[in-house]
């Protein structure tokens, strides 16, 4: 987030796009709420009437799929009626040419027609967005899970900044991080390209500054995304692999695909506290301790670093999983040896400039420190890009729409959305163990338009059939017109009903996010 | 009896809500929420209020497994550390560091994720690191 959570409710005008925000980020749909009720506009773009949309001033109730024609028509509409920030563009950016070309270049009627809504309520909304002083936008895995995902956030970013929404309080852009250290996760390094503190693997100055810290070579090949090692890892010459804290097999679209590719490995050793269903798949299971279960920090989506101290001692012969890598590096013949988390922190704020006054010491004295943090003395950043973005100038980057890669036909003739409740969390290994948060919502459903429900013959609360071209699942249906004719909504939740079996595997060319928002599917009673 | 609260965060969104874990005689017994925390403000949505819950979970793994005659067995630490070591060492002479592939996690800490991706770079000599944020 560019932003603070609190700040959102000071925001003048607040738009919310594929973000089902009361029930996957209740915290940031406070403040929402909150700015609402001291007069704040909401604009909410969502296929479905969540329970955003449903307070919302305007509800851009979008075809899946059609985020660019929304936003390329919201700026055309800006453009038009002389509503951009012309001395940001000017001191802040570069290549909007190429951006307003583009725009104008494509019909505004199509543009409406394929997202489905109104032209005048794009029209107000764009008058709205950019007319308001502090205007901020949040989004989530609506924007992201997509083909065109890549390009979905870059023309928020193009939204931005024609209207300079962007370097000043209660104002700017905010991806919601869906898991409480997603942020943390990236920021050290745990992808295959960059080093902590997004430092390149490619530049050779940053291989030699971590070769001279670790005292060893590093490899310099670019490595492997997730899905290239859960479904091709075989076939892209994986022979082992070390799975800590995830669940793929449930979690990763086509997932039978997951399955049989994990399975044909040489080896496979996983970290869990559950015995998962990739678990299932290892060769060695090691059992790790809990959050509750060891000390150590993780970084919310407003790049808060906070500290997790220790409540009980580890459960049976549980440990945390800094001890199981530190013991596989030591038998390796690599020494790892670190007294405390609190040392590895030291490590990490020497090597990585963003955390660089990040201390342990620091974080038991506080709810946390957002980076950027150069030093010991710096007290956080609480918002970005004051002067300047990280690149520079920032980049008008134009796009054009691109279909989801599956649509409906004859054979599967709904579109399949999927997302979270609020009761439950991913593949419900740790929800569905308390028995309050299960009692609440017990299995999983399909949300299905009362006139679709009617014309297939499924009653409200009858077992259906989901099938799309990659496997099949049965749910409960339920009725409602939450969803519109044409649509499904279901969660991914459930084990019994592993919705990953349908989702469709094609990925976006540069994140590799899969499209788990769309995918075509056939519904039918599953007693008939 | 003694009762003490722990500072922590709350393990399922990325909004970070602080709160503390009531513990009494070495177990959680609740959650307090932090009035004082910048996000939370002494509220926690349902999942917050019930996070706790699966630690005590019996379906946690408490010991360490390892596959034998195509089964999962109950191994000793040392066991399953070596077996792990040895495979992913003799991976790694055969093959190369590219033939090995890791994965992290978004629920994992900053210290674990700094640790596994060192691992894998430093280590086992290979850049097949990632997680599920592009998820």
């Amino acid at each position: 987030m560019t932003n603070s959570i609190e700040e959102i409710a000071g925001s003048e005008v607040i738009f919310v796009i594929g973000s089902n925000t009361t029930e996957a980020h209740p915290q940031i749909a406070r403040r929402i709420i909150r700015a609402v009720d001291k007069g704040a506009t909401l604009i909410v773009a969502d296929p479905r009437d969540t329970a955003m949309a449903e307070i919302a001033d305007i509800h851009l109730k979008l075809n899946p799929g059609t985020d660019i024609p929304l936003l390329n028509a919201m700026m055309r509409v800006i453009l038009r009626e002389g509503l951009i920030d012309d001395a940001f563009i000017e001191m802040r950016t570069e290549n909007f040419n190429a951006l307003r070309d583009t725009l104008f270049a494509q019909d505004f009627d199509a543009l409406v027609e394929l997202t489905g809504i109104s032209p005048e309520l794009i029209k107000r909304a764009a008058r709205l967005y950019a007319s308001a002083q502090k205007a901020t936008i949040c989004y989530c895995l609506g924007i992201t899970q997509h083909v065109c995902g890549t390009a979905n956030v870059e023309s928020i970013a193009n939204l931005a900044m024609i209207t300079g929404h962007v370097e000043q309080d209660y104002t700017g852009v905010n991806p919601l991080r869906g898991q409480n250290n997603v942020q943390g996760a990236c920021d050290m390094g745990a992808l295959p390209g960059v080093f902590p503190g997004y430092q390149a693997v490619s530049d050779e100055k940053v291989r030699e500054k971590f070769a001279r810290a670790w005292k060893t070579d590093l490899p310099e090949a670019p490595g492997l995304t997730v899905m290239d090692m859960t479904h091709q890892g075989v076939r892209n010459g994986i022979k082992a692999m070390f799975i800590m804290g995830e669940n793929p097999v449930l979690s990763d679209p086509d997932s039978s695909a997951v399955e049989k590719n994990l399975s044909s490995l040489d080896f496979l050793a996983v970290a869990d506290i559950f015995l998962t269903e990739t678990a299932q798949l290892a060769d060695v299971v090691f059992p790790a301790a809990s959050f509750a279960e060891k000390t150590g920090t993780i970084t919310n989506s407003e790049r808060r670093v906070q500290l997790m101290q220790r409540a009980i001692e580890p459960l049976g012969e549980c440990r945390a999983d800094t001890e199981i890598i530190a013991a596989l590096s030591n038998l390796m013949g690599y020494p790892m040896n670190y007294q405390e988390p609190a040392e590895i922190m030291e490590e990490i704020a020497l090597l990585t400039p963003i955390y660089g006054g990040i201390y342990h010491d620091r974080l038991e004295r506080s709810w946390g420190i957002q980076w950027p943090c150069p030093n010991r003395e710096h007290p956080g950043t609480p918002y970005l890009h004051k002067y300047s973005f990280a690149r520079g100038r920032g980049r008008f980057v134009p796009a054009s729409h691109i279909p989801p890669k599956e649509l409906p036909d004859g054979d599967y003739p709904f579109m399949l959305i999927t997302g979270r409740t609020y009761h439950h969390y991913h593949t419900g290994g740790m929800t569905r163990a308390s028995e309050i948060l299960s009692r609440e919502e017990k299995e999983a459903f399909v949300e299905i338009n009362p006139q679709d429900a009617e014309r297939i013959r499924v009653r409200n609360g009858q077992l259906v059939r989901l099938r799309s071209r990659r496997g099949e699942i049965t749910v409960r249906a339920r009725a409602t017109k939450r969803v519109p004719e044409g649509i499904l909504y279901t969660t991914f939740h459930f084990a019994e009903s592993p919705v990953n079996r349908l989702t469709n595997p094609a990925r976006d060319p540069v994140a590799k996010c899969p499209e788990y928002k769309v995918c075509a599917v056939a519904v039918e009673p599953a007693d008939g | 009896m003694q009762m003490n609260h722990v500072p922590s965060v709350c393990c399922f969104c990325g909004c970070g809500c602080g709160f503390y874990f009531n513990v009494s005689d070495g177990r959680i017994t609740g959650i307090s929420p932090s009035r004082s925390h910048p996000v939370s403000r002494g509220n926690l949505c349902v999942k917050g209020w019930h996070a706790h819950e699966f630690v005590y979970s019996p379906n946690r793994l408490l010991h360490p497994l390892v596959r034998k005659n195509g089964r999962l067995v109950r191994a000793s630490w040392d066991e399953a550390l070596s077996r792990t070591a040895e495979a992913l060492r003799k991976v790694l002479e055969r093959e190369g560091g590219g033939a090995i592939g890791l994965l992290s996690s978004a629920k994992c800490t900053n210290e674990e994720n700094y640790l596994l991706q060192k691992l894998a770079r430093a280590v086992l000599k290979t850049n097949n690191v990632d997680h599920c944020a592009r998820l």
